[in-house]
């Protein structure tokens, strides 16, 4: 019954007939299924709409600041832009962009399985996540958020705008996430494809196992902190307002309780996509398998006991400023355990600059600015100064855009083939790489300057003598976007193509590429049986 | 759902077996795993209450010691023994369907729900004296006899944590509900009867919730 995938002879399928994108038409067949694939397509053509939408805001906001004062928008608007931007992309995108569209479609396929453990979980947490975001939009509709993605109190608890329905979308955001996180580490414990033991799984598991357990651990804190707002505004219980005998800086503990173990929910499983991509296209088994795999799990550890350094100035208590500071180093170790893991494995490898491979390396070097400048916020005195800056902003969408959004375009090219069954054009996706490369640092390297120089975040206002660096972001996020504008171009393009993706387009040796593109409904025509590990690439006949 | 193309010989023996799974044992220890990663947010939810609760209690001692004193002990303790004897039921009924038992197993999941259904009874008369008497949450507060400034708080407390613990239970009955149904229709046997077995442990959770409510709102000075 089961098939042996001999290393020799990697099965190369071609494009299929019947698939699980046409084995069954309708609309109502994609809204009531329960196959983790078109589970994942529905949620990536969602992410990438909320993407769209935060990006919109962002070029609005960067338009705003090109000049000091007004520049198209009055400062109410501009608030509630840079809240919508954050919120947006935070909520509806990064967070379940890896894990719930991608990881949704490979996950399964990486581990051999036919489907994730609980299918109609999964269906569900699509469904909430819509709900999530029609709440979202409501609030938009309804007069907008103005208090920042963080919702601090006290001024979220008396700000007029539609705060409550924000928060319930964020809360509501909440339970989706845990449901693909449930469902994922089930899906890992249970469902490995014969021959398949924790040690021979592909790295992507491991960094969405990571994920997992602190999408499990860390969102029903958010959760609950979110109720607490919601009562809040509705019933003035009193615990985060100070008139009442209550405390605002208890509301910062408990929403970075979740929301610092989340930035981790953002990057593992970008980590997770690097660890994939470098290897197949490096045709070199990956070094330190065990250090990466391990790693993810200890950043994982490490996410819960590193909130405070968002609170270095806002009174806590001198001591656990310190001992948050020194917690907030060991971040450091992990992080660069991967990174230097995968510059090993690329050393000396037969590199194949593809599309993927460019916005793997993309990110090494971007995830490296964004790592260390971390450090320099970790560190006490230094955060004193660069509290609440630009600096802050340019470190996080260095670790935010320049890591996750990149490693997500990497695995979005990696696995567009297989998603869909088409081939995209590879010489745009290195127009729109370069392009992106280069706007991106155009946009956040002046950031970085003008907060070492003082200029305070979310500011409508601010000093000429900063025009010159704020106009030079602003031109720097218009090839950002064009870069981004491309890239939706020609795959969106490549969907009118026919299906002409072979079953294995990159050489990569996990199990998603011995299924044809786009794989049959069941994934596997046999299940398969694990005979080499997923990155054996010098076994005889694999080298390139 | 349950895709019986594949091995139709074999599959016919196990009606709830889902495709995706290759054997009933595998689909049983997933969905363990799921529950108690469920019970897992679970805690962690309502942890944050008691956090919340604890932080603001130290800062308020004296108004939290005073507004407990309105809280009916007889009343908190007959709950937390019906809702004992209701997480005793529903262990008979696991083992119930574990001993192939139907008629067994439907009784005691009667008498679980009947448990809870006491227990909501006696929430309401608890619910409504409070607020007869004006204590309420919040902005909502009118207590007009003796008090400790800041009472308003501890109350806001009691009723959203018994508040979400009671909605919690109408959760569990909603599912013991649906586990009865498929009782009655006679989908369990001792080969598969995992979804009594889940939602046991979703009410000994929800019990348990209760056990450490009671102290820290009733009785705790």
């Amino acid at each position: 019954m089961t098939e042996v995938i001999t290393p020799a002879a990697p099965v190369h399928r071609g494009p299929a007939d019947l698939h699980y994108l046409n084995e069954h038409r309708g609309l109502r067949s994609w809204l009531t299924t329960v196959d983790h694939k078109r589970i994942g397509v529905m949620y990536l053509w969602s992410v990438l709409l909320a993407f769209l939408l935060g990006g919109i805001f962002a070029m609005l906001v960067r338009l705003e600041l090109l000049t000091p004062k007004k520049t198209i928008i009055e400062a109410d608007a501009y608030n509630q832009a840079f809240t919508l931007h954050g919120a947006i992309m935070i909520f509806l995108f990064i967070i379940p962009a890896i894990p719930a569209a991608l990881g949704n479609f490979v996950l399964p396929l990486l581990l051999g399985a036919k489907d994730v453990a609980f299918p109609r979980l999964n269906l569900a947490s699509y469904y909430v996540y819509v709900i999530g975001a029609l709440f979202a939009l409501g609030s938009m509709l309804t007069g907008g958020v103005d208090t920042g993605w963080t919702f601090y109190t006290p001024y979220s608890t008396t700000s007029n705008t539609s705060v409550s329905m924000m928060t319930m979308a964020a809360f509501i955001l909440g339970f989706s996430s845990i449901f693909t996180g449930v469902n994922f580490i089930a899906t890992i414990h249970k469902l490995r494809a014969p021959g398949m033991s924790w040690h021979t799984m592909p790295l992507f598991v491991w960094g969405t196992y990571a994920t997992a357990v602190i999408q499990v651990l860390a969102t029903p804190v958010l959760g609950i902190t979110l109720l607490l707002l919601l009562m809040e505004r509705v019933w003035e219980i009193g615990i985060f307002d100070p008139r009442l005998g209550g405390d605002p800086v208890l509301f910062q503990h408990f929403f970075w309780f979740y929301s610092h173990p989340a930035v981790y929910i953002m990057i593992l499983p970008g980590m997770a996509i690097i660890s994939e991509v470098v290897p197949t296209f490096s045709k070199k088994t990956i070094f330190g398998y065990k250090a990466i795999a391990y790693s993810s799990v200890a950043i994982a550890f490490v996410s819960f006991l590193v909130w405070g350094h968002h609170m270095f100035t806002s009174g806590q208590s001198d001591l656990a400023t310190a001992v948050f500071s020194f917690l907030t180093f060991l971040v450091a170790i992990p992080s660069a355990i991967k990174v230097f893991n995968w510059l090993a494995t690329m050393y000396r490898g037969s590199l194949d600059l593809k599309a993927p491979m460019l916005y793997a390396i993309m990110f090494l070097l971007l995830f490296a600015i964004g790592g260390l400048t971390g450090i320099f916020l970790g560190t006490i005195s230094v955060d004193v100064h660069l509290h609440d800056t630009y600096f802050v902003v340019a470190h996080f969408h260095y670790v935010m855009m320049g890591g996750t959004v990149i490693a997500f375009l990497a695995g979005l090219h990696y696995w567009w083939p297989k998603m869909f069954g088409r081939m995209y054009s590879e010489s745009w996706a290195r127009v729109a790489a370069a392009l992106i490369f280069i706007g991106f640092n155009m946009t956040f390297i002046p950031q970085f300057i003008m907060g070492s120089r003082g200029m305070p975040r979310r500011y409508y206002n601010y000093l000429d003598q900063f025009q010159p660096l704020h106009g030079f972001s602003t031109f720097g996020s218009w090839v950002l976007g064009l870069g981004l504008l491309i890239v939706a171009g020609y795959l969106l393009g490549s969907l009118r193509k026919r299906c002409d993706a072979p079953g294995s387009p990159w050489g990569g040796m996990t199990l998603e590429w011995t299924t044809s593109s786009p794989p049959i409904t069941h994934n596997f025509e046999t299940t398969p049986v694990l005979t080499h590990g997923p990155y054996d690439y010098s076994l005889p006949g694999r080298r390139a | 759902m349950s895709e019986t193309a594949a091995q139709p010989g074999r599959r016919a023996h196990e009606p709830f077996l889902q495709h995706h799974f290759a054997e009933p044992e595998q689909q049983v220890e997933a969905g363990k795993i799921g529950m108690w990663l469920f019970l897992v947010t679970e805690v962690l939810l309502f942890g944050g209450l008691f956090v919340a609760f604890g932080i603001m209690q130290t800062r308020h001692p004296e108004a939290f010691a005073s507004a407990h004193h309105h809280l009916d002990r007889i009343m908190g303790g007959l709950n937390t023994i019906v809702l004992l004897s209701s997480s005793f039921t529903m262990v008979m009924a696991v083992a119930a369907a574990a001993a192939n038992k139907r008629k067994q197993l439907i009784v005691f999941l009667v008498l679980t729900l009947v448990f809870a259904g006491v227990f909501l009874v006696v929430k309401y008369f608890e619910y409504s004296h409070k607020f007869h008497d004006g204590l309420l949450p919040g902005k909502y507060y009118s207590f007009q006899g003796e008090s400790v400034p800041g009472e308003f708080m501890f109350f806001s407390f009691y009723f959203m944590m018994t508040g979400l613990h009671g909605i919690h239970v109408l959760a569990g009955m909603g599912a013991i509900g649906w586990v009865l149904r498929r009782a009655i229709r006679g989908d369990f046997s001792n080969r598969y009867y995992a979804p009594v077995d889940l939602v046991g442990l979703y009410w000994h959770l929800v019990d348990l919730i209760w056990i450490y409510l009671f102290p820290l709102l009733y009785l705790i000075q």
